[in-house]
Order: C-alpha cells, then structure tokens, then sequence
C-alpha cells in the first residue's frame, strides 16, 4: 500500500511511503525535516560543493504528495529549512513553487533548531513554535502525546536500510522527507528512550509495518 | 660518472663487486628504469649516484626517495646509514611518511634532509605547501621504489602527478625507477614520463612446481586444507618458509588448520592486513630475527623488507596472475644466482587447472597484466585542488605540466578544463556555487577562494579509500571488542550465521548502534569464510591459457589422473569448452533449472553478467531465483529453462543494462563513493566522527541517485563508468569474451555435468533483487507483525 493506516492519541493518522503524515479526518498533511538549501549551507561554510539537487528533489516529491491528498493545510515539521540564511537565500523559482503549492490551503512553518528564526518575506504561510489543535505537533519530542520529527528515524528491513515512522504510546515521530538527509536507526538509544516499544512504518515503494521493541515469542 | 676509488674499495672491504646494473645506472644521464629481481642489490643501485654526488656537498635536499611502504622507508634508512658511516659521508638521511612527529615535519620544511624518504601520499602533501618551491627547488635525483606496484593503482597516477610538478620545480632532475620483473618494461617506463629501461640479470629460472600432496584437492572450495599436513613437510625441510594465501579469512583459516596439525611445534606466524600493526610488526621482527621457521601471509608480504633466509615460498590457492606469482616467488632466495624455490598447492580441482597453465606461463616468461588505461580524472581533480593550496596556478602552464606525467600524456584539453571546473565550482549543470566556489580566477590565475579551505583538502590527501568498518562486540553489557569488518560484509549477515574473527567463530546476532553484536560459537565451522568484497580476478591472459588447456584434449597430458579423467567425463556427457565457441549448459537439478555459462572472464565480470543476465531473464519472464560467479563459470538458477541463451548474450542488451539497471547497482555506488572521496566531493570520515550515529550524515549513495537524476553527464559519473569497464564491475572483460566468441554451443542436459557439477558447491549464492527484494521485505515484515501477534 502507498500508505498504511493506523491510530495515534484517539486519531486516525496515515503514514505514507514516501515518508508524509496525513490526517484524513482535517486533511492536513505533514512533513519533517526538509532541510532546504543544504548543499548551499555547506558551499557557504566553506564545506565540499555537493550536487545542488536536492532542494528540486524535495520540492518534486512534496508537490507529488499534495497532488495525491490535496490537503487543507501543509505543515512542515521544523528544520524545513538548513539554517535561516539557508531559507533567505532560496532561489526565486524555488519560492514560486512553494507559493504555488501554497495556493488555496493553509501552510506553517514550524521551526526547528536549524531554522529558529522567521521565515523569508518570499515564501508563503505562517510560522509557529508548536500547534495544538487536537494533536500536538512540534519539531522535537516533548511531553507527549505528540507528533515530531528532528531525529530522522530509519529500519534495517531485508537487509536494506529504510526511512521509517516511529509510532509508541507517547510519540509519534516521522521521518526526514528531505533528500540530503540520514537517519538514526529506530536500535540507537536515543529513539529506544522515546519509544520503547512500539511500530515502525518503513517508507520506500510501500509502507511496511515492522514491530519494533516487542519481544519476540519462542 | 664512474665509481670513485674509494667506494670500489668499500665493496672490496664487503667482498663484493659491483653489479654491472648499479654501474650503468651511476652511468645514465637520462632518466632510468631498472628492471632486477629482488636481491640486486636494487635499492644500493638507485642511491649510489647520489651517494657519490654527495661526496661534493650539496644545499637543500638532493635525493628525494619514494616507496609505497611507510616500512620499507625506515628500513632504508637503516641499511644506508652503513655505507653512509663507513665512507665518511656527510649526508643527512631523513624519512617522512604520516607516522612522523609534527615538530619533526616543520623542521623538514625549513631545513630538508640531503635525502628525504617517503610515500606518494606524504610527497604530495608536501607539495601542497607554499614552500614547495624552496624545498624541491634544488632536487637532483628522484627514486621510485617498487615502481611496478605502485603503477598497479591510483596511488601511482598520484605519484606521477607529483612528479610532474616536481619536474617544474626543479628541472634538472634525474628520475630512477626500481621494479620488479614486469610484463612490459616499456610501459612502465612510459608511465614514468619516458627513460631508459635497464635490465639486471634475471637469474637462473626458479625451480617452481606443485606441491605433492597425499590427497587429491577437493571438487570446491578455496582453503586448501586437504595439503596441511604435506605444507608442514615442506615447512619442516626447507629453513624459512613464507606461506601465501589469496585473502585474509583464508590465511586466518589455514594459519588455524596448520597448528592443529603442528605436532613439532614449529614456530609459524601469521600477518594480514586485517591484523592490528603492533602484530604484523611483532611477526615482522620475528622474522627477520630468524625466529619463525615460517609465516601465513597474504598481499601484505608481496612488498617489503627483504628476508635473507626465506628459501621456499608456497602459494595455496590458484595464483590468479602469473605476475604476482613470479614477484611471490622472488621474495624466495635473496641470494642472488641461486634460484628461487616455490611450490604451488591448488585449492581445488579447477584449480589445478589454473595452477598448471600458470606453471606453464612462468617457465615460458610470459607474464600478465591488463593495461589499466589513461590516468583517472578523479586524482587529476585532487591535484589540481593540492595544487592550488600551494599557490595561485595558471591553467595553461598546469596543463602542459600534467601531461608530463605518463598516465596523463594523452589527456584531452576538454577533460582538463572539466576538472578545473570541478574543482572551481562543483562543474554542476545548474550553477548555483558562482558565490561559494572553492577557487576562483584572478588576474589569470586560478587561486583558494577561502584560503582556510586548504586545511580540509589537505586532510582529504590520497587515493586509498577505506571501507566503513563496524566494531564487532561481543554480545551483552560491556562485550568485549573482537575486531572490524566491513560494513558491506555486515550487511550480509542475517541473524545465526557464523564467521571467523580474531581465530574466533562466532554468531551474528544484531547490529545495535553501528556495532555487530556476536555470541561465541566454538563448535561450529564458520559458514561464511570472507569478510572483504573486493577478490583478486584470474587474468586475461591466464584466463585465456586456462580455456586453451582445457580445450586441447592433447594437453591433457599434463594433467594429474583424476583431472584428466574429469575432463575426459565432461567431454563425453556434454563437450568442453574451447577458444572461439562459448560453451552454456542447461539443466534440471532439485526442482530448478541451472544455466552454466563457461565464460573464462573473471569472477568481477562473470558477477557483473550475471546481474545483466537475470535482468534479461527476468524481462523474459525465466523467473530467475539467483546465481553465482566463479573466475571461469557463471551458474544461474531459475524456475524455467533457458532453451536460446544468445538473446541472453546480445551485447547491446548487456550493455543497455550496465546503462540503465546496473547503475542503481550497489557495485557502482561503491565505485562512485571512491571517485567522489579522491576528486574531493565528499570528504573522507574523519575518525570517530560517523560512530557517535549522529542523524545528520547520510550515504553518498543519494547524491549517486540524486546525479544520475538531475545532472547525468556529471564529471563524477563520467568518472564512474569509466572505472565500471574494470575493476568491480569489469564490464571490458565481458566485451572481451563477447569479442572472442564466434559462435554459441548451447547443451539441453538430463542432469548436471562434470564441469558443472563443482560450481553446484559453492559458496557465494546471489540473490536477485528488486521485485523479489520488496516481496523478502514485506514477507518479513508480515512475519514480524505475526509473530508479534499484530497482525
């Protein structure tokens, strides 16, 4: 399936594929960790001149989400961009797209600790620190229930290594949907203490759910 | 120059005379390469022209010695610090490679050594510096030690490039080359820039045979435990042995096998390069006390420090290249005019093949060696980049200086101009770095934007790229550190199989935090015998004498009885294959229909085609299920039978597949992760850095993807596919027995043949991935959930 269905703080959420939240029941759909304007962040930090793509193949396939669920608002879950001069010095046709994307839903820009700061004039929507609006929504895990992102999980699968969700009873945390961007597996301390058990929903050409933190039965 | 009476007299006082190679040498005006055996008295000929300069004295550094061993560097320092002392000689003799103190770098670059020894790595570290100039502004003579090693890899291109530079710094240099013997002496000159090639004497021809063993090698395998108790014989008989085995995880296996039979108690050491340094300094040591009466080793010994009273070399395993066979059996015998002693042990039955046509090939001097092409694009953007932390460049002068090094005669102005924008400003299709280029050009001169950025290329020098290697711990709190393997090995391993660390086996359990988590599991064989990717390929021309043998009834001759009869077998059930026919048998075995293709191309090649072919198989809807490659023979595996396997070997299908399918390959992302690492655009992890797991660093692999995608004419994949037509992916060689096959002969068999029947038993089974791989995925993950009780 190109997502798989399931239930988080007494609501029915959708994690899809290409690693999107959608909520059906307000349409929202949810991103994190864009990351925007790396390659120049690190051209600019005097860092190797990578292949400057990566904001077009985040835009390609945010644009391919919102044509498939057509949501009433977009949010990106803090670090949508690298840092703020990062998102200051998005080229014009980047943020024409994003405001064309824009047209016709709401759109907020939830900051993160890469992009603390307000957002550029030229790009559209509004900024917030945290929602609460029937879920909790904010860049990094806090009092939970809530929804994140920040530490870009992934799964070994198959031997294969998988972006994934990382849903337990106290948070829900989604991957990075940005290109340039790794991932901590679901395994590392730091994710097992969040979530001690749980489900993890692996991305790629379907969503797979994966049981993580169970034991096993003999 | 001739020898001064007093050095004709420090040989008379050793009781030597000088060898007529180290006379023509002191001789030459002209750059040299001199081709001797090991045991010439090589290294004494390459520094005796500067030793009698220096009788004169000389400011700044004169010579300036290379060798592709940090080892090799101290050791030479050693041995010429006796003539040094006994002549009277006031030369200050220095070496530099990455394990010298820093005070001690700082003070070579104010006040250089008369001669300086080094490494290609550290050469070009130092050209780097701004004063390159003053310190290489006086250089006389230039020594390439072990030059036919060293031109086998990107390390040598690198080289060149230094020397390049080093030309134009000082024009006046002499450049002497030291080599091994090779197939083509005037190849490697030409890869030196050009020089007079002189020959040593060659010595008497080895005396080199099979080993006798009391048993017959096996259908399969690579261990060649079957000859231990006739290795140990022979390890008894002769003074020092040094035993070589093909790669690390069979050295540790044999080395276990030789003292489990070792009731004498002879004192045998191991040394690979998977072993710590303290170790293979311990062995070393023992070595050359005369303490071990013999040592396993692997490529790690083909260099290096000679040992006088090695008097027999045993090579287990097909030799895979006549070459390194000869240079093996030369570290045999150091005393010059007394020939080399080596026995050859084959690990199994095809081997045995191999082994005699490589007997064959040594007896007759007809050596290997695939030409490896013009000089890689990759260590040309490296240098460009060191060049231009040494100082502003013009483009045009720094063209016509690199087409002064060998490898780079050839180049195009246009693949020049690519890597200066490379180096410039990413060379991207969109550009979007014109404010954040790496060097910009001023005045005509290309020059560091930011001169800070030198620090992070100079940290990024050399052309060796290791793999990611994870930690391997026992399992639990606190486990104890084993060792490393290699990342792509760890992610082979599925839960419960067993492989050797340390002279351990042990069980995989799970990977926890970049960490391979193991139990210990001393009853069980390891099933999993190596732990590296990359395995030395037969070559061509061994390849070629292999097809020939077994072709050639009348040849069979030569052959042990059980081969023969083998072969003779194979002959009568089916055919045997020979030069000009590929030969492909189809046939049912367990419920699976087998394809066997007898392409004698080398297992990198023969594993490229068979990715190619399932893909092919795949779209013919043949349901393939896997298949393995071996040097000689491709075996693939499939629900339905393959009846006309020649759509299977159309060329142009093949080579649409490397274009579009293999390039999603993991093979090529490894190539495209080393091209990236030398030419600079990404850097090499700095130690530590990865293991803290952090989420911000992510694999090459996507920018890979993210290239082919955006920007498919890119340097970097150019690059790439360049290095596809050899080494991993070897796709030349398949375009070479495409090149050699007339016609197709195609067998529809009752069962398996003679021929087939030992490729049935090997190890190394390749899975085909993509649908199949998302249908492992999700009936795991269905698994998981059920077992959990989710589902």
């Amino acid at each position: 399936m190109t997502f798989h269905p399931f239930d988080f703080d007494g609501q029915t959420l959708q994690a899809r594929a290409s690693g999107a939240l959608f909520w059906p029941e307000r349409r929202w759909l949810i991103v994190a960790d864009l990351h925007l304007g790396k390659s120049e962040r690190m051209a600019r930090r005097g860092g190797a001149l990578l292949p400057p793509y990566e904001t077009l193949e985040t835009l390609d396939r945010l644009q391919a989400e919102i044509a498939a669920t057509d949501p009433a608002v977009v949010v990106s879950l803090g670090d949508g961009f690298d840092d703020d001069a990062a998102g200051r010095a998005l080229p014009d046709d980047v943020c024409d797209r994003l405001r064309a994307m824009a047209q016709g839903r709401r759109w907020i820009w939830v900051s993160g600790n890469h992009d603390p700061g307000a957002i550029c004039q030229r790009l559209p929507g509004d900024t917030a620190a945290e929602l609460r609006d029937g879920l909790t929504l904010r860049h990094e895990a806090g009092q939970g229930p809530d929804v994140s992102g920040h530490y870009h999980p992934c799964i070994r699968l198959a031997g294969q290594r998988r972006r994934c969700f990382l849903a337990g009873r106290d948070h829900l945390i989604l991957p990075a949907f940005g290109a340039y961007t790794g991932g901590l597996e679901v395994t590392d301390r730091a994710l097992a203490v969040l979530v001690p058990q749980g489900l993890a929903i692996a991305c790629g050409a379907r969503a797979l759910p994966v049981p993580v933190g169970m034991r096993r039965r003999a | 120059m001739t020898l001064p009476p007093a050095f004709q007299d420090w040989f008379t006082r050793q009781g030597w005379q000088p060898h007529p190679h180290q006379l023509a040498l002191l001789e030459a005006r002209t750059d040299s390469l001199l081709i001797a055996p090991t045991g010439g008295g090589k290294t004494l000929a390459g520094f005796l022209p500067s030793l009698v300069d220096l009788t004169t004295p000389h400011k700044g550094m004169h010579t300036l010695y290379v060798s592709p061993l940090k080892a090799l560097t101290a050791d030479i320092a050693r041995n010429l610090s006796r003539p040094v002392a006994d002549l009277g000689l006031d030369i200050r003799i220095e070496d530099r490679t990455g394990d010298t103190r820093a005070s001690q770098r700082a003070r070579q670059r104010m006040d250089p050594p008369d001669i300086l020894l080094t490494t290609p790595e550290s050469l070009a570290l130092m050209l780097s510096y701004e004063q390159a100039p003053a310190i290489f502004g006086g250089l006389r003579r230039v020594v390439l030690d072990e030059l036919h090693a060293l031109a086998e890899n990107k390390r040598g291109d690198q080289l060149m490039l230094a020397l390049s530079r080093l030309r134009a710094l000082a024009p006046d240099l002499q450049v002497t080359g030291l080599s091994a013997t090779v197939e083509d002496p005037s190849r490697l000159a030409r890869f030196m820039g050009g020089a007079t090639v002189i020959h040593a004497d060659p010595g008497p021809d080895p005396d080199i045979a099979m080993l006798a063993t009391a048993k017959a090698p096996p259908w399969a395998g690579a261990g060649g435990h079957y000859a231990v108790p006739d290795v140990l014989e022979a390890v008894a008989q002769a003074t020092t042995t040094i035993i070589f085995i093909n790669t690390r995880a069979q050295a540790e296996l044999f080395f276990q096998a030789l003292w489990a039979a070792n009731d004498a108690n002879l004192p045998i050491g191991l040394h690979h390069g998977s072993l710590s340094r303290e170790a293979r300094a311990r062995t070393e040591g023992a070595m050359a006390a005369g303490e071990l009466r013999a040592v396993v080793a692997t490529g790690s010994l083909d260099l290096g420090i000679d040992w006088g009273a090695v008097d027999l070399v045993i090579q287990v395993g097909a030799p895979r290249n006549v070459k390194r066979l000869v240079q093996r059996i030369g570290r045999a015998n150091h005393r010059y005019n007394a020939p080399s002693r080596a026995r050859i042990v084959p690990a199994n039955r095809f081997e045995v093949i191999e082994c005699v046509a490589a007997l064959q090939a040594v007896r007759e001097r007809d050596l290997d060696g695939d030409d490896r092409g013009p000089g890689p694009l990759d260590v040309l953007c490296q240098h460009i980049l060191l060049t231009a932390c040494a100082g502003p460049f013009d483009a045009d002068a720094l063209f016509a200086e690199v087409r002064t090094a060998g490898p780079y005669r050839d180049l195009a102005r246009a693949d020049f101009d690519d890597c200066v924008a490379f180096a410039a400003t990413g060379g991207y299709a969109l550009r979007a770095y014109d404010r954040w280029q790496r060097l910009m050009e001023r005045d005509g001169l290309w020059r560091l934007r930011d001169p800070r950025a030198a620090r992070n290329l100079r940290m990024n020098i050399g052309t060796i790229v290791e793999a990611e290697m994870l930690k391997v711990r026992y399992r639990g709190r606190g486990g104890a550190p084993l060792g490393e393997v290699e990342e792509g090995f760890a992610a082979t391993l599925a839960p419960g199989d067993t492989f050797l660390i340390g002279g351990q086996t042990v069980r995989y359990d799970t990977l926890r935090e970049m960490v391979v988590e193991v139990t210990k599991q001393p009853s069980k064989e390891p099933r999993i015998a190596t732990f590296s990717g990359m395995k030395l390929a037969t070559s061509t021309q061994l390849s070629h004498r292999v097809l020939a043998l077994i072709g050639n009834p009348a040849a069979h001759a030569g052959l042990p009885p059980d081969t023969r009869d083998w072969l003779a077998l194979q002959a009568q059930v089916s055919t045997l294959p020979r030069p000009g026919t590929l030969l492909t048998e189809a046939f049912p075995h367990q419920g699976r229909w087998h394809l066997a293709v007898y392409g004698f191309a080398g297992r990198n090649a023969l594993q490229t085609l068979g990715l190619l072919m399932t893909r092919l198989m795949e779209e013919a809807g043949l349901a393939p299920l896997g298949f393995l490659a071996t040097d000689y023979a491709l075996l693939i595996w499939s629900l339905d039978p393959v009846t006309d396997p020649a759509p299977l070997l159309d060329r142009d299908g093949l080579r649409e597949g490397l274009g579009d399918w293999l390039a999603s390959n993991a093979v090529m992302k490894r190539s495209f992760r080393n091209v990236a690492t030398i030419a600079g655009l990404i850097q090499r992890n700095l130690p530590g850095a990865r293991k803290s797991g952090r989420q911000a660093t992510f694999s090459s692999d996507i920018l890979y993807d993210t290239l082919r995608k955006y920007d498919p004419d890119h340097l970097m994949l150019r690059i790439t596919a360049a290095e596809a037509s050899r080494g991993l992916v070897d796709f030349g060689r398949i375009e070479e027995m495409l090149d050699r096959t007339d016609r197709l002969d195609h067998r529809m068999l009752q069962r398996v043949s003679p021929l087939a029947a030992p490729l049935m038993l090997e190890l190394g089974r390749v899975p085909i991935a993509g649908q199949g791989r998302e249908r492992m995925a999700e009936a795991e993950a269905a698994a998981m959930m059920a077992e959990a009780g989710l589902s």
